[in-house]
């Protein structure tokens, strides 16, 4: 048996897979930034001196992280409710991805955290400012740096993991690609073409994370 | 007339181990004392509890009166709240061994910092005491440089800017030479020279003998978590009266 690549089906519904592509993103960027603020203040949590603040923080992560997305994506959208807690398609799987990066973000932050020299809280203290001038000024763009590599690599990770939504029939580009596949039988070619979008995409954002690291290098 | 620094009865543990076991010492307006000591005796600690870096257990350390990082009220010891202490700390100002200037900021914004958060100022004003203050210690042409690119003695002399930039009515000079090169160490002891002759008030703990000599108006020895011995650095490293200081002065060099 022979297959004969042929994409004029695929290219016919190309609209919709860059709407998908579209809404992949805007989850994306919705629970990335979510989950960095999030993950920023666990991450403080997490190295915190008060047992009061590390050990919630600390149970975050562990629960979050030790548990499947898909199984927090169809928990938040099936068992929430039964919980009385009733949200849309796009809201729940937003909000279980914001709670899922937190975690992962808060690890990557305290990584950066620990690798700023105790010195320069101190040289902070030594001028009068206070913890949180300390925080904003200098504690958390050297961290920023420290982690930026690793932080590409996870909202690449991220990213890839709105595919899981498709689960929950949120029409983002994997629950296209399905929808084409199965409206075409193009198999292959609709993978393809699904695969080489998220390539592309992932490409730019490694790219663009780059870009950021090259700018924000320390000059020595 | 109320002494600049008033120390009393200072304790200070780690846990169990006492490391300050009640220094008292009284500074006045512009004098300049030197801390001398082997490593351990204290002289770190205490400076590092001037400005609250260190918490400590027992007595009182008073700035112009000012009771620093604790009040006594109905006969309870409690720390002050931190936004008090951060107004403290700025009463001093602090070098330190390993420079810890900004690594993110250039020369000129680590000095504006503490101006534009802590003392309010314009971006304008706080600039221009910057680059006075770099030019007093040789690196105005270097404002734009990151700590990076600048050697440790450059680094040091920056830091020592940022400090005294902020206007404090005492510095703390915690072994600022003790991670340079010896043949950087001079253009910083330099710069601590030239701002004792400006009447600045400083502590110095430091390892160099000849300086601590040269530039003190006193001379305190900490030893095992006590002044050992102070007096004028002449008496001191000429004539010691203890056996400590002697056999101390005789390990460290100076001769």
């Amino acid at each position: 048996m022979t297959y004969s690549l042929n994409f004029a089906a695929v290219w016919r519904s190309f609209d919709l897979l860059l709407q998908g592509l579209a809404l992949s993103l805007g989850l994306a960027v919705v629970a990335i930034l979510a989950g960095c603020v999030i993950g920023l203040i666990t991450a403080f949590g997490l190295v915190s001196k008060s047992v009061l603040l590390r050990k919630p923080a600390g149970l975050y992560v562990t629960i979050i992280r030790n548990t499947p997305i898909l199984v927090l994506v169809l928990f938040s959208y099936f068992a929430l409710p039964e919980l009385g807690v009733r949200l849309g398609k796009i809201e729940s799987f937003v909000l279980t991805l914001a709670i899922y990066s937190g975690a992962y973000l808060a690890e990557v932050f305290r990584g950066g955290l620990i690798a700023v020299p105790p010195g320069q809280r101190e040289a902070g203290l030594a001028i009068g400012l206070t913890e949180m001038q300390i925080r904003t000024s200098i504690i958390i763009p050297l961290m920023l740096r420290n982690v930026l590599p690793s932080l590409g690599s996870t909202m690449i990770s991220l990213f890839k993991d709105t595919s899981l939504a498709a689960a929950i029939a949120v029409p983002e580009l994997t629950f296209e690609a399905r929808k084409i596949n199965v409206e075409t039988f193009r198999v292959i070619e609709t993978w393809i073409v699904a695969s080489c979008l998220y390539v592309a995409t992932c490409s730019l954002l490694a790219a663009l994370m780059r870009a950021v690291e090259r700018r924000l290098a320390v000059p020595r | 007339m109320t002494s600049l620094l008033e120390i009393r009865d200072l304790h200070k543990r780690y846990g169990t181990v006492e490391v300050l076991k009640g220094v008292d010492c009284s500074m006045r307006q512009g004098e300049v004392i030197s801390i001398i000591g082997s490593s351990g005796s204290g002289k770190t600690t205490m400076l590092r509890c001037i400005n609250m870096l260190e918490e400590f257990q027992g007595g009182t350390i008073a700035i112009d009166g000012q009771e620093i990082g604790y009040e006594t009220a109905d006969g309870v010891r409690r720390r002050k709240p931190e936004r008090e202490i951060a107004r403290q700390r700025a009463l001093t100002g602090m070098a330190f061994q390993q420079f810890n200037l900004f690594p993110h900021m250039t020369a000129a914004a680590n000095v504006m910092l503490g101006l534009v958060k802590v003392k309010k100022m314009s971006r304008d004003e706080a600039r221009a005491l910057a680059e006075k203050w770099l030019d007093r210690v040789g690196l105005l042409s270097r404002k734009d440089h990151y700590p990076g690119q600048l050697s440790g003695g450059q680094q040091q002399r920056v830091a020592i800017a940022r400090a005294i930039a902020m206007n404090p009515k005492l510095m703390l000079f915690d072994e600022v030479t003790s991670a340079l090169d010896p043949e950087l160490v001079n253009e910083v002891l330099q710069v601590i020279k030239a701002l004792a002759e400006d009447g600045m008030s400083m502590l110095i703990v430091t390892h160099e003998m000849r300086f601590a000599y040269e530039v003190s108006s006193r001379v305190i020895f900490m030893n095992q978590g006590r002044i050992g011995e102070e007096g004028n650095p002449r008496e001191m490293f000429l004539k010691p009266k203890t056996e400590r200081l002697a056999e101390f002065l005789k390990t460290s060099a100076f001769n």
